[in-house]
């Protein structure tokens, strides 16, 4: 569903992305982690269009960015990181203005979309407070909700729990379990629990580079009995 | 070109979701009917006429408009948000053109509520409607083209206050090409042809044809192939 091969990018001198290949499939939660600064967000930027790759080419539902990039888009729902929204709308206003460029043209649709997205991220009793008064759970809901409407075949996730409280961020993975069904997910953290509880497949970035891609189990396998986060300290150790 | 719309009611309706619009309404009306009365002596005069209301507007719009249009691109810049608007299915020239026409016809309702002051004159006198009616059209096309290099120069900064600055800086140089005062300075050491030329650059003489009730397609073109250059260079900025 989602492709990417050897994706590079380069800002000025350094190399942030650096030959980056991989596939997610229909059902796939694909856990991108990485120490900050790895290249995650710039690979996920380029997946969705947001910039352009030096090299290599990423393909969604085999509709290339560089090519056919509005088609992509209308293919993806994005979360970008920390969820930025205009924060002088209020919930309900926002989440019609995306449906609209969605193309929901028909108020009744419109408002059935925005409705069930609502509903779905629990946004009911905020929906007419204006975005920038919202807690960072609920702003992060409202990216959620966002990123859902259009019910996309492909769903990107930038952090999506960072700067959530233990209630919010098993709530929020409940609900990217219950979205993965049928969809190709890539999520990018550095919080390792996350991975064990919800993702199927595992890509280890670093220094722009993919080290490793696994399944979880194999992952733990590395080294048995130890943490998660010893193994990625073990695998990343040279980015300090 | 659908994604237009969509783009165009959120910027537009944006004005009015804070004080900004209020506040530059006011200011404008406040300003333009200010400067008709006090400075350019509307009764005194003795004319039925907007003479003395549109003889200051290349002026007042030197710091109205950067006003206005600062805001346009940088603060998506600064709020992360450009990143949410392009990566919905919309193409930069959409994004581009939806932003500016908001702008500009928040411009033209500001003009456009200057109406009281011709009602005035018509009650007062016996007016050329012909030229009132050209005086309006070419300020909104003069509003049109400082509005377009303002937001080029907004799309080049996440600083309002650069943004601001530059959009005075720019929009002055073209005023000052224009001025008769600065082109009497000019022709003490350059032939007249030369004088002409570079005045034709700047805003005024092309403004005053209208105020005067003169429809000259030149006058078209020239505010037409400003706010075209601006926005093509906008799209490129984004593109970038």
């Amino acid at each position: 569903m989602i492709e990417v091969k050897e994706l590079v990018k380069n800002y000025g001198d350094k190399r942030a992305v650096d030959g980056v290949s991989f596939t997610v499939r229909p059902g796939d939660i694909l856990g991108f982690l990485g120490p900050n600064g790895a290249g995650k967000s710039t690979t996920m930027k380029m997946i969705t269009g947001y910039i352009r790759p030096d090299a290599g080419s990423a393909t969604v539902a085999d509709i290339d960015v560089a090519k056919a990039p509005v088609a992509v888009k209308s293919r993806i729902g994005y979360l970008p990181e920390s969820a930025p929204a205009y924060g002088e709308m209020t919930v309900q206003e926002f989440l019609n203005f995306i449906a609209e460029v969605r193309g929901y043209r028909s108020s009744a649709t419109r408002r059935e979309r925005v409705e069930l997205a609502l509903t779905r991220t629990h946004l009911l009793p905020v929906r007419r407070q204006v975005i920038e008064t919202l807690s960072k759970g609920y702003k992060q809901r409202v990216g959620f909700a966002q990123a859902l409407l259009h019910e996309p075949p492909c769903l990107v996730l930038d952090e999506p729990t960072d700067g959530l409280d233990p209630n919010q961020k098993n709530e929020v993975r409940t609900l990217i379990k219950t979205m993965s069904t049928d969809r190709a997910v890539i999520l990018s953290t550095h919080i390792l629990e996350e991975v064990e509880a919800i993702c199927t497949r595992i890509i280890l970035i670093s220094r722009g580079k993919v080290v490793v891609d696994e399944t979880p189990d194999a992952f733990r396998a590395r080294k048995p009995g130890a943490r998660l986060d010893s193994i990625f300290r073990d695998l990343t150790s040279a980015d300090a | 070109m659908s994604q237009i719309t969509p783009v165009f009611k959120r910027e537009f309706l944006g004005y009015f979701r804070s004080p900004v619009a209020y506040v530059f309404l006011i200011v404008f009306l406040t300003a333009s009917v200010g400067m008709a009365f006090f400075v350019g002596g509307f009764f005194k005069a003795n004319q039925a006429s907007l003479q003395s209301l549109f003889v200051f507007q290349p002026w007042l719009y030197l710091f109205l408009i950067p006003a206005a249009g600062m805001r346009l691109w940088s603060e998506e810049r600064r709020g992360g948000t450009i990143e949410l608007l392009f990566t919905l299915p919309l193409t930069t020239l959409d994004a581009v053109l939806g932003k500016f026409l908001a702008a500009w016809a928040f411009l033209i309702l500001g003009l456009a509520l200057t109406f009281p002051l011709a009602i005035t004159v018509g009650w007062l006198g016996d007016p050329d409607w012909g030229v009132i009616a050209g005086g309006y059209l070419g300020s909104a096309l003069m509003a049109g083209a400082y509005l377009a290099l303002c937001a080029l120069l907004s799309s080049l900064t996440k600083n309002q206050v650069i943004a601001f600055v530059l959009g005075v800086v720019v929009n002055l140089v073209l005023v000052f090409l224009g001025w008769s005062v600065f082109n009497g300075v000019l022709t003490g050491f350059l032939p007249v042809n030369v004088v002409d030329f570079i005045a034709n650059l700047g805003f005024i003489p092309h403004f005053d044809a209208f105020a005067k009730g003169i429809l000259d397609p030149r006058d078209f073109a020239y505010f037409g192939s400003v706010i075209a250059l601006a926005l093509t260079l906008n799209v490129v900025a984004l593109e970038r």
